[in-house]
């Protein structure tokens, strides 16, 4: 500042770029590929996610049958011979394997098949031994089928599945004590003659979980039911909790040292760590209240507890951005305090509450940590009844699901522990298009 | 509207509508309105003049009792609406409102139907028994505030996609149509264009064949065209109240002479 000063203004071209100009241009070019960058990585982060999941668990959607017919001999499944239910429950799984492994044996030599290298054994090692289990279910509810030759589509055993996946290699096969290469190429001759396909997999759906040495049955049908009733107990009891407390917080709520400090609490109960609600969970709701354990019950009170400090927030902020015009014209005209609340305010902050409802839900439904302590890890097979009494029958959930098959010893619960994460995605994605849904339906200008 | 109709202007009722006693606000610590005594009449618009927060919108919401919904706004003295005190203790605000309605400074219109907008006091009031009568509080009402020609063929359609002025005298609908005695205005007109601010100020001084009407201004040109009654706060002081004409044209207080000729404020 020497004699350049304000009354003497400094003649310079618009046309040439100042230095001062030049570095700010440049800081905000820079600042620009900063940002770019870092949605880049982003990004790609997030395609890699979805492509390995995907590759990976694409293959849980597919599965490999053996179609054959078979014939069901009464003097073995029914010796008796009158066809009674419960004395044909006697004969147990083990009594239809040789059945099974008689019928493919007997086919596969009609069809001039070779067997070439695969002992009796080995050959039944092929099938599923789900397969035997699943014929017993259904001729024990229809006894009529005994005597007959039924054409029967029987689950291939997770080895041979994972032949047609790419899974399992001749190579691979040398080494593994469960599987020949010999049994591989008979599988192969199968598959050239039609006898052995792979399709759709609705059973992974609609099944239930499996033991480890049958991942080739295993499917999620208890855990996404689970999962639902979780989310059903989630939202009967979060989504009226949290809107009732935070319309009270917001709009009746006395501004003192007590409102405060629920208010703190409120945040930073947003940000305990999942697991310690599951330990309250096990404390008060298993040990105290002696609610059963593995009940999608006690999971929903969990994760209604962890969901309610997200909703009261979303609620609050809501409520909080529709204008206190609304208000004043309401309690101007003679409204009640809670009218003005109900009439007015209320369905202007809808689409905020059910956003952040919707939000809470979907956080809750990927949850895994408090529900490994109040015993949802449990392997579960049987369907839970309806509610609302199976909300107390035990049930797994779908992250859970996940974390258990990625546990287990056997390569295809790799593949259907992705499979199940695409499940999982699927219904994360569909509620949170249901979240913006919502907001544009139900958005108002004011 | 040339500020000479002001001397044409004669109150011409005496009825007591509004006396307020030695009114003190306190907002927390600050002492807002310091000891106001005015009596307003039924049927008159009252003016209240003054620079900006110098405590005439407060003590105007004190007459509904709009302030308690401010937490650490507190009310002293007395304010007798037809010589009951609205803040003794068994005074509902609810019913208390339904009878002073206001209408505030930026038209608020609920983000719901014309139609449902005026009918939404008399619905909660519970003052028709049926939908015609409710039609026809409706139309009166609409009527009242002039925009029935404007709004009849389109009751259906949001309050919140009509114009400014427009809003503004739905609003004012709205406030009438729960049969109020009288009608408080924060400002009215501050957020309307000449031509809205001119429709809206007829409007007012046609209600006043029914009812009181106490109305908040910055602008003296509008308190001198719309009111029989002026009051003149300063600094939360009630500095001169008496007739306009007397106001405008002849000033007890040096504070209110500085005031209406641009000296203060």
């Amino acid at each position: 500042m020497s004699d350049a000063t304000a009354e003497t203004p400094r003649k310079s071209s618009l046309y040439r770029t100042s230095d001062r100009v030049k570095r700010r241009n440049r800081s905000e070019v820079r600042f620009r590929v900063l940002g770019l960058t870092a949605i880049g990585i982003g990004v790609a982060a997030l395609a890699l996610l979805v492509i390995s999941i995907i590759g990976n668990g694409y293959n849980a959607f597919r599965q490999t049958y053996i179609s054959i017919p078979v014939e069901l001999t009464a003097d073995r499944l029914d010796p008796d011979g009158n066809r009674d239910a419960d004395e044909m429950s006697r004969v147990t799984t083990f009594g239809y394997a040789p059945l099974l492994a008689q019928s493919l044996y007997t086919y596969l030599q009609d069809q001039d098949i070779s067997m070439e290298g695969v002992s009796p054994q080995a050959l039944m090692a092929m099938i599923s031994q789900e397969a035997p289990a699943q014929l017993r279910r259904s001729v024990l509810d229809n006894p009529e089928m005994v005597g007959q030759t039924v054409d029967l589509e029987m689950l291939a055993n997770g080895r041979i599945d994972g032949y047609f996946k790419g899974r399992v290699t001749m190579a691979s096969a040398e080494l593994d004590s469960n599987v020949t290469p010999a049994q591989l190429q008979l599988a192969q001759r199968m598959a050239d003659a039609g006898i052995m396909a792979t399709r759709f997999n609705w059973a992974f759906i609609t099944n239930p979980d499996a033991s480890g040495q049958r991942p080739e049955a295993a499917g999620l049908g208890v855990a996404i039911l689970g999962s639902f009733y979780m989310m059903l107990v989630v939202l009967a009891l979060a989504l009226p909790i949290g809107v009732a407390a935070s319309i009270y917080l917001e709009e009746f709520a006395p501004q003192n040292r007590f409102t405060d400090a629920i208010e703190v609490n409120i945040s930073n109960l947003a940000a305990v760590p999942s697991i310690v609600f599951g330990i309250l969970g096990l404390a008060i709701f298993i040990n105290f209240a002696g609610l059963p354990q593995s009940a999608p019950v006690v999971g929903g009170l969990v994760l209604t507890l962890m969901t309610l400090p997200t909703i009261i927030i979303a609620t609050r902020a809501s409520l909080r951005a529709v204008p206190p015009s609304i208000r004043d014209a309401a309690l101007g005209l003679g409204a009640s305090k809670m009218q003005s609340v109900f009439h007015h305010v209320l369905p202007l902050a809808m689409p905020g509450i059910l956003t952040g409802t919707i939000i809470g839900l979907a956080q809750a439904l990927g949850e895994t940590a408090p529900l490994l302590l109040i015993g949802m890890v449990a392997f579960v097979r049987e369907f839970p009844a309806a509610p609302p009494e199976g909300l107390f029958d035990p049930t797994s959930a779908l992250p859970v699901q996940v974390y258990n098959w990625t546990q287990r010893a056997d390569p295809a619960f790799v593949e259907r522990a992705s499979g199940a994460t695409i499940v999982l995605l699927l219904f994360l994605v569909f509620m949170n298009a249901m979240a913006v849904i919502l907001r544009r339906r139900f958005e108002r200008r004011w | 509207m040339n500020d000479m109709r002001v001397l044409e202007r004669a109150v011409d009722n005496q009825d007591l509508k509004i006396a307020a006693r030695d009114v003190d606000v306190y907002y927390g610590t600050t002492h807002a309105i310091k000891s106001v005594n005015v009596e307003i009449l039924d049927k008159t618009v009252t003016a209240f003049i003054g620079p900006s927060g110098c405590g005439k919108s407060t003590f105007l919401r004190c007459l509904n009792r709009m302030n308690d919904t401010i937490d650490i706004c507190r009310v002293t003295g007395d304010i007798l609406l037809d010589n009951e005190d609205i803040y003794d203790a068994k005074v509902d605000p609810v019913q208390l409102r339904a009878k002073v309605g206001m209408v505030f400074q930026k038209p608020n219109p609920f983000p719901k139907s014309i139609y449902d907008n005026v009918a939404y006091g008399p619905r909660i009031h519970g003052l028709s028994r049926n939908k015609a009568e409710l039609d026809e509080i409706v139309e009166k009402s609409l009527r009242r505030a002039a925009l029935w020609d404007e709004a009849k063929d389109r009751l259906d359609q949001p309050g919140t996609g009509l114009s400014g002025g427009q809003q503004q005298r739905l609003c004012i609908a709205r406030a009438v149509a729960t049969g109020p005695e009288v009608l408080l205005m924060d400002e009215p007109c501050s957020a309307l264009d000449p031509i809205a601010t001119a429709q809206v100020e007829e409007l007012i001084d046609e209600l006043r064949e029914r009812f009181s009407v106490v109305i908040v201004t910055h602008s003296m040109q509008q308190a001198a065209r719309v009111s029989q009654k002026t009051a003149f706060f300063h600094l939360g002081e009630l500095v001169e109240y008496g007739d306009t004409s007397q106001i405008f044209t002849n000033p007890q207080d040096s504070r209110t002479e500085s005031y209406i000729t641009g000296r203060i404020g």
